[in-house]
């Protein structure tokens, strides 16, 4: 049973407290600063906070005595040659003359960092760091220092070795709306999964490339998109380009991983190798951004079901769960204590997290829910909080 | 030497700044940066991306000048000059 929840808002981190009347929110931590997501490692407490200053720059902010003081982290940094092949939104002023048709390169800089994960308690301090524009860092000194993971990085399905010289094959890899703040139009990875059996074994999504999978600890990466369909793109079975909004995985049965996608809810029961598309739209099942999976039962997950995707927001003006527990043939969906008019909220793809019998979600329009009884009723723990990018258990 | 001038904002991250007169030894904007960061460890971080360039919403005045040169700083500095760090309009 978790005894704290973490939100990362629009505004600065909350944490809330379980107490003997209930939960209680402390004030804000981060005041006024983005705080795109926040989280507590399991191994030994440290609480850490993803800022997304929009004048200084991305930072990592980390707690030693479970939220009191925090300081700033040392920084993550591209090291100096990493490069990556420019795209290009086709926004209005955009000339359609001006690319040459050759690959034009800039240099890397860290735009957001996106999600942070936390290493197997054999790695005690082991931690990574998900980015726009595409990167994933690796420390193994508790956040001291971090490492781009250049396999990723040069993969040859983003150009190849841009480290060396220029590309040696194609960048297939599209931009997240998400990077536009930026200016940029670039990927982000904003998922990893590490495999409770096997620290080298992990999963990584990007949008809007797709899913990614090392077995020996990054050395070596593959896609593992077989299965995936999008619908805005000449071949929805491309093999990459996809749009995974958020992947996460069992944790007792970790060859189960579920994915909400821009195109529909996608299941695997083998590790990735392959995935089912199990949406069901006329349930509502479909759009949406996050997606939690069961940490005992591989065949059961919840979305927040969303009309998507030209509104982005709840159906019909009420907002609802969804769950399954037979990997996605069928759904229940569940509205007791959630609004069911003028509700117009959209949950982000951290937004929702579960710890047990409990889940808690929050959206951009400052509401957060939580339940304790596997999604099927909620109670409002507030709806004047900033616009929630994250939460999560601790 | 040249003085350095900065939105009160900054002083959240680094109150060794505040309430000082800040005179640091530098020929250039970059100069400038460094000598601040010595004085207040990690604060180039906050103006200045991994590549050295000045971030995108933070503007750098030399006196009454936009400094020309956001990727590297050459912009010189003269000892009476006073150079300010605002965060831009543009963002946050």
């Amino acid at each position: 049973m978790s005894d704290v929840i973490l939100l990362g808002t629009r505004k600065g981190t909350v944490i809330l407290d379980r107490t003997p009347s209930g939960w209680r929110p402390r004030s804000m931590a981060h005041a006024g600063i983005p705080v795109c997501y926040a989280a507590r490692d399991p191994r030994d407490g440290t609480l850490w906070a993803s800022l997304d200053h929009g004048h200084w720059g991305p930072k990592l902010s980390r707690s030693h005595d479970g939220g009191k003081r925090w300081e700033d982290a040392p920084s993550i940094r591209y090291p100096q040659g990493a490069r990556y092949i420019v795209k290009y939104l086709p926004t209005p002023d955009f000339d359609p003359g001006a690319p040459t048709g050759q690959p034009e390169y800039a240099d890397a800089t860290v735009f957001k960092i996106w999600n942070i994960a936390f290493g197997s308690a054999a790695q005690p301090g082991r931690l990574y760091a998900g980015t726009i524009p595409g990167g994933l860092f690796i420390s193994d000194d508790g956040g001291e220092s971090w490492e781009l993971n250049r396999p990723l990085w040069n993969h040859e399905s983003r150009g190849g070795d841009l480290f060396n010289g220029d590309a040696t094959s194609e960048n297939r890899w599209g931009g997240t709306p998400a990077s536009i703040d930026y200016g940029v139009f670039e990927p982000g990875i904003h998922s990893i999964v590490i495999d409770p059996r096997d620290p080298d074994h992990i999963h990584v999504a990007a949008s809007s490339a797709g899913v990614l999978e090392t077995r020996d600890g990054g050395r070596s990466w593959a896609g593992r998109n077989q299965g995936m369909l999008m619908d805005y793109l000449p071949d929805p079975a491309a093999e990459w380009g996809h749009d995974p909004h958020f992947v996460a995985g069992c944790l007792d049965q970790p060859d189960h991983l579920w994915q909400q996608n821009h195109c529909g809810v996608f299941y695997s029961d083998d590790g990735a190798r392959s995935w089912c598309k199990v949406s069901v739209p006329e349930d509502g099942v479909n759009f949406g951004f996050p997606i939690a999976a069961d940490a005992r039962d591989g065949r059961t997950a919840w979305v927040i079901p969303a009309h998507g995707d030209a509104q982005r927001m709840a159906i019909d003006g009420g907002l609802s769960v969804a769950r399954t527990t037979d990997g996605g043939r069928s759904w229940q969906t569940f509205r007791t204590g959630l609004p069911q008019q003028n509700a117009y909220d959209i949950v982000l793809r951290h937004g929702l997290d579960a710890a047990g019998d409990s889940l808690c979600f929050g959206s951009t329009t400052g509401n957060v829910y939580l339940s304790d009884d596997r999604g099927e009723s909620w109670r409002c723990m507030g709806n004047n909080f900033p616009p929630v990018y994250s939460v999560r258990f601790g | 030497m040249p003085t350095v001038k900065m939105t009160t904002h900054l002083f959240r991250f680094f109150p060794a700044l505040e309430n000082r007169e800040l005179t640091v030894p530098a020929g250039s904007v970059a100069e400038v940066v460094r000598a601040v960061d010595v004085l207040a460890p990690g604060f180039s971080d906050y103006v200045l991306d991994e590549r050295g360039a000045l971030r995108r919403h933070v503007n750098l005045c030399v006196n009454d000048a936009m400094v020309v040169d956001r990727k590297t700083l050459s912009d010189r500095v003269g000892d009476d000059a006073t150079v300010y760090v605002f965060q831009a309009l543009s963002g946050g």
